[in-house]
């Protein structure tokens, strides 16, 4: 167990560690579209004439899939800038892990309203469909990306070992993606690319798609410090555990 | 409109995956800033250069 420094009179203690002027700008920005995205997704926009009110739920159930595809994107990139020399630091290390849990969030989210879609549309919660299994698999495996995280020792072992998993784990993303176009699942098609949205359909799903861009990037900003000062904690108590060792060492 | 959700069958389908995503977000979100403002104090100021 490592030492826990006791705090001096230049730490600080104030309410938002992890707050600057932009986040708090930026988590207003994300009330604010997510308070539009319940009024336009559950009271502006009108039923779909084949999936009634079924398709407000593809308003949430849509950007979380994009948005967990692009953190795990995000993840892969920032792996590779640790991995590569020139860019090399510990801080591409934190965004790839933070961004990697923002992603199995967002999964998880996907997963669940796509089941309790799925009741309304096929009648059933589940079922081993291209689409739904390689979404469940790939939820999955950044779960365990997270759990290889913290398995121990240095930062840069964990930053190597983590970086090479999240390389091979992002090849599952267009797996995923185009399951649908490959093994014509029950899922449907891509709604907005084949234009099956219009109006104030489309209008609450871009709402929902900005509304959860701008939290993913709160998210990943506040994640990211969080594991900033976790990994300064760390080294802070192995300083202290040294200064201890060596004053003892000085006292023999 | 609500009215027309409210009267189908699949409302409470549409509505609890709302309160899920919702609910799940705040969670997280609540967890992340209570353990920021755990570690924060023992954190040295030269450590959180955003701040």
């Amino acid at each position: 167990m490592t030492p826990t420094p006791t705090p001096s009179p230049g730490r600080t203690t104030d309410a938002r560690p992890t707050g600057t002027r932009f986040t708090r700008v930026l988590g207003a920005a994300v009330l604010l579209g997510l308070a539009w995205l319940v009024l336009f997704g559950l009271f502006l926009s009108p039923n779909d004439e084949k999936q009634k009110a079924g398709v407000r739920i593809l308003y949430i159930h849509v950007p979380t899939a994009w948005l967990a595809y692009l953190a795990f994107i995000v993840t892969g990139i920032a792996s590779a800038a640790y991995l590569f020399k020139r860019t090399r630091s510990l801080t591409w290390d934190r965004i790839a892990g933070a961004s990697a849990e923002i992603g199995v969030l967002f999964m998880g989210i996907t997963l669940v309203t796509g089941s309790l879609w799925g009741r309304i549309s096929w009648g059933i919660f589940w079922t081993w469909d291209s689409r739904l299994t390689t979404t469940a698999f790939l939820f999955v495996t950044y779960i365990g990306y997270l759990a290889v995280r913290n398995l121990g020792g240095t930062h840069q072992q964990r930053a190597r070992r983590s970086a090479i998993i999240a390389l091979l784990a992002v090849l599952e993303v267009p797996l995923v993606h185009f399951s649908v176009k490959w093994w014509r699942p029950l899922h449907q098609q891509e709604s907005v690319a084949e234009g099956k949205l219009s109006g104030l359909m489309l209008f609450s799903l871009f709402v929902g798609l900005i509304a959860f861009t701008l939290l993913y990037v709160w998210l990943l900003l506040h994640r990211q410090r969080v594991l900033a000062m976790e990994d300064a904690l760390d080294d802070q108590g192995l300083d202290v555990a040294l200064a201890e060792r060596r004053a003892e060492g000085a006292q023999v | 409109m609500f009215a027309v959700m409210s009267t189908s069958d699949q409302a409470p389908y549409v509505i609890a995956s709302y309160v899920i995503t919702l609910g799940g977000i705040g969670l997280y979100v609540w967890r992340l800033l209570a353990r920021a403002r755990k570690i924060a104090p023992q954190v040295r100021e030269e450590d959180r250069p955003w701040t």
